[in-house]
């Protein structure tokens, strides 16, 4: 996703932009990306732990970006998807390594660890997560 | 005779190519003479979203499947690159944070042009029989430049593999090295010059294969090898001449080298590129198979080691994608394309 804010902001989400660390509720089972401070469900009888998402997921609906955000600009068309993550959560990410054509609902994806964007030539360069198509990765 | 062993081992390699056709197209050269003279059909190129961390962080993940081990264990993380996104502030720190190592663990760059990440392994190996560490992470990684209309600009290219070093369950043992190094002015770029500086011809004789004969030939004397022990092969292959070439001074027959031989098919990945050779080795390597691989940094050294591969091999294989689904898995650019995608035109 496209990174906005100070590095303090970016930095304290290097866990979940990283390496997909989310939680889940030990009480009820479910998972949560972004983590969660307090499940929904459960709420007071909740337990939340640490979980790191193995990425793999599957298209669930997605748009064509002709017309990116300024940190962006160069990659365009390019595939803005929600991805329905094995575990349950869903993630609005980029489909990335794909011709836009290619990508369909029900498209299986693994996660992959990109540049998300630059803070300028001099900037900070901003990593993340995007997925990419599991045949032919 | 060395107790640390891999027990992990990844790759990772972008997803477009440009031809040798299609960069002699615009320079006015005969492609036919480079592919036959320097054995290169196409190369590698980074996408947009791509540099050599992001390529460092893919292949340490598929190492890490492959060694199936929790990333916390890892104690070292070791990063060889010669193009590193930032001037000052370490990649070792990106990687180790992707894959989950920190915070307990030490980590590094390393920068030896296409050597680094040879040493970045050697670190580990260093560290892990000694004791200090149970688990090292040595990658190399890279995404090359070569300047417009240099002959460079046929061969550098985007890739990186990684090596998780233990001394628990692993798939292959590194049963001996030897590092030959000397102060060679091959190869050179300033602080602030976007693109590197060559010797031309003495990258050749006095460079490379001076360097990876001695240290090749030094392994074998040190071990007590003879060529012929050599299931495979893997040199350095700044281009897909060089190593064939320094396989018949050894007495090493091609057979042997053209597994791990992809710089025809993906240019020279530089730091990655050896490791990468060893991976594609490993991809079809069976149990007791003896391999040579040996490494090359213009500058100038070569790190040689004789790895072991033993029956742990065949249950880790499949648990990451190989060097070859990489290598097919592609999609063609013409050169506008990679001008844009090597950010080489100034807006
Ligand atoms: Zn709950």
């Amino acid at each position: 996703m496209a990174e906005q804010g100070s590095i303090p902001l970016i930095w304290r989400r290097y866990p979940q932009r990283y390496r997909l660390e989310g939680n889940k509720c030990e009480n009820c089972g479910t998972y949560f990306f972004p983590p969660r401070l307090v499940c929904p469900n459960c709420r007071r009888r909740g337990s939340l732990t640490k979980h790191v998402f193995s990425g793999k997921g599957v298209v669930e609906s997605y748009t064509v970006v002709h017309v990116p955000p300024d940190e962006m600009a160069g990659q365009e068309p390019y595939v803005l998807a929600l991805v329905r993550l094995e575990e349950g959560p869903v993630v609005t990410a980029v489909v990335t390594d794909v011709d836009p054509e290619d990508v369909k609902i029900g498209t299986r994806v693994r996660l992959a660890f990109r540049r998300i964007s630059e803070q300028g030539e001099s900037g900070l360069v901003c990593y993340g997560y995007k997925f990419a198509p599991e045949k032919g990765f | 005779m060395l107790v640390a062993g891999i027990v992990g081992y990844g790759a990772y390699v972008p997803r477009y190519r440009i031809k040798v056709e299609e960069i002699a197209r615009v320079w006015n050269k005969d492609p036919e003479a480079i592919k036959k003279g320097l054995n290169l059909l196409e190369k590698s190129v980074p996408g947009l979203d791509e540099d050599s961390v992001t390529i460092a962080v893919e292949a340490s993940r598929n190492a890490l499947s492959r060694a199936g081990i929790s990333p916390e264990k890892i104690g070292a993380v070791f990063v060889g690159s010669e193009s590193p996104p930032y001037a000052v502030k370490p990649s070792a720190t990106i990687v180790a944070e992707a894959i989950g190592s920190v915070p307990v663990m030490m980590a590094a760059d390393l920068e030896f042009a296409c050597k680094a990440g040879t040493q970045a392994v050697l670190n580990c190996i260093g560290l892990v029989d000694s004791g200090m560490i149970d688990y090292g992470l040595g990658v190399g990684s890279d995404t090359s430049q070569g300047r417009p209309g240099d002959a460079l600009e046929y061969s550098a290219s985007a890739g990186g593999a990684a090596f998780i070093i233990g001394k628990k369950d692993a798939l292959a043992e590194v049963e001996e090295f030897y590092s030959y190094t000397t102060d060679t002015p091959d190869f050179w770029r300033k602080e602030g010059q976007e693109y590197p500086r060559h010797g031309a011809r003495f990258t050749g004789r006095p460079a490379y294969f001076k360097h990876v004969l001695s240290a090749s030939k030094g392994v074998m004397e040190k071990g007590g090898y003879s060529p012929s022990d050599f299931d495979y092969a893997v040199f350095h292959q700044p281009n897909g001449k060089f190593p064939l070439l320094a396989a018949k001074q050894l007495g090493i027959p091609k057979e042997k080298v053209l597994p791990g031989l992809l710089s025809p098919v993906i240019g020279n990945t530089y730091s990655g590129a050896t490791l990468l050779g060893l991976a594609a080795v490993l991809d079809r390597a069976g149990p007791g198979d003896l391999i040579l691989a040996t490494s090359y940094g213009s500058g100038a050294g070569s790190d040689a080691m004789v790895i072991r591969v033993t029956d742990r091999i065949e249950e880790k294989r499949d648990k990451a994608p190989k060097v070859e689904e990489y290598v097919s898995r592609k999609k063609h650019v013409t050169y506008g394309e990679y001008v844009k995608l090597r950010r080489k035109l100034k807006v």
